[in-house]
């Protein structure tokens, strides 16, 4: 099994990361009028990239995720500070282009047009990892 | 399915927007009310929003914090002949900016749109998601 994950790994990665990133966009379309409020958007590149290093490591010989803590009681607090994902992708701030009267950062123009373009790649990233399911299947079919 | 959850989001948000359309909605009828149900003139409502973290660090829905009253002065208007006019002639009508309002529906009403451009684009992705392998 471990070369047929490997070989989906990828776009596997890619999707989910996308998913994530639609997430957050979203929040930030939801809340273009809510006073004070800051845009936010991961960086997708990098968090790909360290979120294939994470799956990397855990599906190594030693199995050891150094990152993650273990919770013991019920007491304990999640670890995931207000500023990383769930996975612990880092969540960034969006630099403003115009100032606002109430503090607010989204540009609804930048929102939706960077929505749109996760939506293509996410798109993309299935029709990628169809065609790799259909190629597997030739294989054994042939 | 954190696709899903930008259902919450979205919706959160068109439900918070509508509020505020109802709200608005209200002030505009009311920009000529003299008396309210109290019998005190209408002072003109808005919605206050607010973040609130929905489904994980990544999303934030919004939510109406509350509704507050203008606490601008009521307009007085000089009419002797209004059976509420007070000794100098003067009816207390509401404070109610209706050019503010009606900026207030346009930009309600676009934010409400794109909710729904998002939850539609939303939708999309998830029935794309469930043709994988086909």
């Amino acid at each position: 099994m471990g070369k047929l994950d490997d070989y989906l790994r990828v776009n596997e990665t890619a999707i989910n990361m996308r998913e994530r990133r639609a997430q957050v966009i979203a929040s930030n379309i939801a809340n273009a009028d809510t006073p004070n409020y800051k845009a936010r958007d991961i960086d997708f590149n990098s968090a790909l990239q360290s979120a294939l290093q994470r799956n990397d490591a855990s599906s190594g010989a030693s199995g050891a995720s150094a990152a993650t803590l273990t919770k013991t009681d019920p007491a304990h607090l999640d670890g995931n500070a207000d500023d990383t994902t769930a996975d612990g992708t880092p969540l960034l701030y969006r630099v403003p282009t115009q100032p606002s009267a109430d503090g607010n950062t989204v540009d609804m123009d930048v929102e939706r047009n960077q929505f749109a373009d996760n939506a293509v790649r996410f798109e993309a990233g299935l029709t990628f990892i169809s065609s790799q399911i259909k190629d597997m299947l030739s294989v054994i079919q042939n | 399915m954190s696709l899903s959850n930008i259902f919450n989001v979205a919706g959160s948000a068109m439900s918070a927007q509508s509020q505020r359309l109802n709200t608005t909605a209200s002030n505009i009828a009311n920009a000529d009310s003299a008396s309210g149900p109290d019998g005190q003139v209408y002072r003109a409502k808005q919605v206050v929003f607010s973040a609130v973290p929905m489904g994980g660090p990544e999303s934030s829905g919004v939510a109406v914090q509350q509704v507050v009253e203008d606490s601008s002065p009521p307009k007085m208007v000089y009419d002797p002949s209004h059976p509420m006019a007070d000794a100098n002639g003067y009816v207390a009508m509401p404070n109610v900016n209706v050019v503010e309002e009606m900026v207030n529906m346009i930009s309600a009403s676009r934010s409400y749109q794109s909710n729904v451009d998002t939850m539609n684009a939303a939708k999309t992705m998830l029935l794309k998601t469930l043709t994988i392998g086909q």
